[in-house]
């Protein structure tokens, strides 16, 4: 096969973050015309760091970048505009009111009087020249997050990119919206394009991309053609090591109906329901997966089971362990239902801002759920510093010291505490939103083990995923989501990847009403902020 | 490379004594530039003129019993506001609060005072301080818990409420009629008056300054109280999370605030003016606040943090009438001071990179201006730095910012 033009050159590029962390060594790479090429690395491996200087958004310490054999400078995203090189970041930068063609040529110069029928002409031919699907007069708040994500590239298409920069482009989407996208970025590799992708989910390394480079720690170890990668040599690249990618799931033992949820309808401050008649059973000694478009109301659900949003219909009940004494959960406070003797331990998806305080030591942060124990009027603090100690050991926290505000430990470190304490509560309920995002694989895999032992000792575990491959390979079943409704609960073991995927998008497909009502709410009576 | 001509890094540790040489710093830096300024604008000498300020704090016994006084009671208001404060309630109500609760004590004073005794008068008397300025800091807090308003702008507007009605009670009870003036109560009988201890007139206000200082360290310290109103202030959703009830927290939080500005007007009224007028407390309910959070509302920095400021306040008042210069040219020098003093805190928490010197600095690398990392969304960067250093990064700042516009 002949060498591929070289498009982009990056030599030696460092950059580094305050004075310990170095997002990028010495980082040496090309990016060549008519290749995808996958940038594959763990959370914290500066994947994202080395894009975002490629794009003008940070400027590097040390290095040189080259486009078409040229060094170049590229101080702001203007500079690599002018370089063709353009970025579509994870969260979008569209305009709500305004028009798939207004977002496009916004803040564009052009010559010439200011056109939107050309414009839209032009977006009509980009469109069918790579397959896209989009209406150019389409308004950003009717549109899914599929469509958002294609006005972004045609955007950058429409500047005359030729190298294109997608910052974890899956994340958000369905596994269909998935196949429609890497289908389109085929289309343009086959145009003479250079795509980069950033990700670290390795199956779709393995579909879509023709070479893989791999960032660790910041350190480029190889970039590898696709076809002789492996997902476990990827992986051990990725990590360092040989890591087990076993997810053990266990049978439950004696399940026994723990928590009922009834016709839940919970409203939002505007009065529209983000959970309508959500009715399923959790079950003592089983992990029930949740599974649904980031958004589609598993953060509600989990919030007012925990007793953190008001009911509009419909109940909980809670089955006590042994004595089989049933207690009503609706219009109770985190603290009632605690002095009920249900021991409900929940790691909310907002580690830092709800499940933890940041700016307070391991030890205060094991207080949280504890303080109020002792007669007295002052803080006992000898048992919280006792457990932070055993949970600094037993999970390996690593930590200068239990002194140390959490908020300066790493993403995995913070979730270990946090998950150390809620476990610690030895729960009959557990529920975890999103555990594993933005962890490195050990920490992830460790989450996954505790999340098991739980199962094992009788613990109702209700988990909230977003990647679905380990959710059907962790969850006895899986609950699926779709606004803010039940779509179907299958059997983990015998579901398929494609029915789950389809039920996602259950229900929401054209209907954008939803949303738009809510949309108008917000513009009329910003108060609510 | 085209690179900014100097970027501001964020130090990654500032060691406690690196930080405070950097005060040090700042004060002498201060204290020169004040100094040249007196000679460029006034002709004096500045060393003159500094031992004159230093003369009037501590020329005669007299002065140094003064300044104790006045550091007391702007350190008493500074430690009432602090736990609203760490609670994130911008608590602007100081002076309405402590006037108010002066006036409670007033009242007692002026109409209670002919028939009780002292052991029962002034025990009273404190109790009516406490419950005014309680009530005062109550009202805020309600609406805030109740109605979300803005409790800067709330305790704000409280002031003028409690200005009114106590410049009302004085042209009521004006001695003589229509002075608009109370005189000072009971002088005669010194009825209500807090007793002087070892001979100085100012002991017991110190004495219980001080027992409040105490207190509201272990209190925000060592309580659960106190931890409630730290995770409050951190995170109302983690607050609401563990089941805190974050209203009631406010609202006790509030009244605690409130009743101790009340102690600080039973001070002001019973220990030291003998009288009530609506400017009785002057400002200091403001700069309580500047003493708290130039203190990080750290209660015992709070105590070097008023001792400073009244320092300034009486040098200032002492050179103004030595020199025969206007007093304004002392609250200049006092603006001078706490100009560095706050902005040395900067270069605490950043330093300057110029660009050569970036360069050569690979041991220590650097970050990129926050312009830059403003612009930047959705990067990993900000994931990758340990959690939330991130967070930290936008703190300095944010925590002023919040100020500001609730301001």
């Amino acid at each position: 096969m002949p060498e591929k033009k070289v498009a982009l050159e990056l030599k030696n590029i460092t950059k580094a973050f305050g004075g310990k962390v170095i997002a990028n060594d010495h980082v040496s790479m090309d990016i060549r015309y008519g290749e995808i090429l996958s940038v594959l690395g763990e959370n914290g491996s500066g994947k994202t760091t080395l894009m975002n200087m490629i794009a003008g958004i940070y400027y590097p310490d040390e290095g040189e970048i080259f486009v078409n054999g040229e060094p170049v400078t590229i101080a702001d995203p203007k500079d690599a505009f002018a370089c063709g090189i353009g970025m579509i970041h994870q969260h979008f930068k569209l305009v709500d009111l305004f028009t798939a063609t207004e977002n496009i040529i916004l803040g564009l110069k052009e010559k010439g009087p200011y056109n939107l029928k050309k414009a839209a002409k032009r977006v009509r031919e980009i469109s069918e020249q790579y397959g896209f699907n989009i209406d150019p007069n389409k308004k950003v708040y009717q549109m899914s997050v599929s469509e958002k994500q294609t006005v972004e590239i045609i955007k950058v298409l429409y500047r005359g990119a030729d190298i294109l920069l997608l910052d974890e482009p899956t994340a958000v989407l369905t596994p269909q919206e998935t196949r429609k996208l890497f289908d389109v970025l085929r289309r343009m590799r086959d145009a003479g394009k250079a795509i980069v992708i950033i990700t670290h989910k390795l199956n779709e390394v393995l579909e879509l991309s023709d070479r893989v480079a791999v960032l660790r720690k910041g350190v480029h170890i190889g970039t590898v053609e696709t076809k002789d990668a492996t997902v476990k040599s990827l992986t051990e690249m990725m990590v360092g090591e040989k890591v087990d990618l076993n997810i053990e799931r266990p049978l439950p033992e004696n399940p026994e109906e723990r928590l009922i949820v009834a016709h839940l309808r919970v409203m939002d401050r505007n009065g529209y329901s983000v959970l309508d008649d959500v009715s399923f059973t959790a079950y003592s000694g089983e992990i029930l997966g949740i599974a649904g478009i980031a958004g589609s109301g598993q953060r509600e659900l989990l919030e007012t089971i925990a007793g953190l949003q008001p009911i509009t219909y419909g109940g909980i009940q809670y089955i006590t362990p042994g004595t089989g004494k049933i207690e009503l959960l609706r219009d109770l406070t985190p603290l009632q239902i605690r002095n009920l003797g249900v021991r409900l331990s929940f790691v909310p998806e907002d580690r830092l801002g709800m499940g933890l305080v940041g700016n307070m030591d391991i030890t205060n942060n094991m207080m949280l759920r504890s303080y109020r124990k002792g007669p007295t009027v002052f803080l006992e603090t000898k048992e919280p510093h006792d457990l932070a100690e055993k949970i600094v050991d037993d999970l390996q926290v690593a930590t200068p010291s239990i002194e140390t505000p959490v908020r300066r430990l790493s993403g995995g470190n913070v979730q270990k505490v946090l998950v150390g304490r809620e476990i610690a509560a030895a729960p009959t309920v557990l529920m975890a939103a999103y555990p594993v995002r933005g962890l490195d694989i050990n920490s992830s895999y460790l989450i996954y083990k505790l999340l098991n032992e739980q199962k094992k000792n009788g613990v109702a575990v209700i988990f909230v995923g977003e990647d679905l491959d380990v959710l059907m390979a962790l969850s006895d079943r899986i609950l699926v989501i779709g606004q803010g409704q039940v779509a179907g609960i299958l059997d983990a073991r015998t579901a398929d990847k494609e029915e789950i995927g389809l039920l996602m998008t259950k229900g929401r497909t054209e209907d954008h009403g939803e949303e738009y009502k809510k949309h108008l709410a917000s513009v009329r009576g910003g108060h609510h902020k | 490379m085209r690179e900014p001509l100097f970027h501001i890094v964020r130090r990654n540790s500032s060691s406690r004594m690196r930080g405070w040489a950097v005060r040090g710093i700042a004060i002498l830096a201060a204290v020169l530039l004040s100094g040249l300024l007196t000679f460029l604008v006034t002709g004096l000498n500045p060393l003159e003129v500094y031992s004159k300020m230093i003369q009037g704090n501590f020329g005669s016994t007299r002065r140094i019993w003064v300044l104790l006084q006045n550091t007391a009671i702007l350190l008493i208001i500074a430690l009432a506001l602090t736990p609203a404060f760490k609670m994130r309630f911008w608590n602007t109500g100081a002076e309405g609060q402590v006037l108010i609760g002066g006036f409670g004590a007033a009242l007692m004073m002026r109409f209670v005072g002919a028939s009780l005794p002292n052991a029962l008068l002034i025990p009273l008397e404190l109790l009516a301080a406490i419950a005014a300025g309680a009530l005062w800091g109550f009202i805020p807090a309600f609406f805030k818990a109740k109605w979300k308003t803005n409790e800067t702008l709330f305790t704000l507007m409280m002031n003028y409420v409690a200005i009114q009605i106590v410049s009302w009670f004085c042209t009521l009870f004006a001695v003589p009629k229509g002075s608009g003036q109370l005189g000072i109560l009971n002088q005669s009988t010194e009825a209500g008056w807090l007793p002087t201890l070892f001979g100085q007139k100012y002991m017991m206000n110190v004495i219980i300054v001080v027992a409040v200082l105490i207190f509201v360290f272990i209190y925000l310290r060592f309580s659960k109280h106190g931890y409630e109103i730290s995770v409050v202030g951190e995170s109302e959703k983690t607050a609401r999370y563990v089941g805190i009830n974050v209203k009631s927290v406010i609202i006790r939080t509030m009244l605690l605030s409130g009743a101790l500005c009340g102690v600080a007007g039973f001070l002001l009224v019973c220990g030291t003016d003998h009288s009530i007028t609506p400017n009785t407390v002057g400002g200091e309910g403001f700069t309580g606040i500047m003493v708290s959070w130039l203190a990080k509302f750290n209660p015992f920095v709070m105590v070097f943090t008023s001792a400073l400021i009244i320092f300034m306040k009486n040098g200032a008042a002492q050179i103004a009438t030595s020199f025969h210069l206007n007093e304004s040219f002392g609250d200049i020098l006092t603006g001078i001071i706490i100009f560095f003093i706050i902005g040395c805190e900067f270069f605490i928490n950043y330093r300057v990179v110029f660009r050569k010197k970036a360069a050569k600095e690979t041991d220590a690398p650097v970050k990129e201006s926050t312009l830059r990392e403003k612009a930047s969304i959705a990067s990993e960067a900000v994931n990758d730095k340990p959690a939330a250093e991130a967070e930290e990064d936008k703190k300095p700042l944010s925590e002023e910012e919040k100020k500001e516009v609730k301001a």
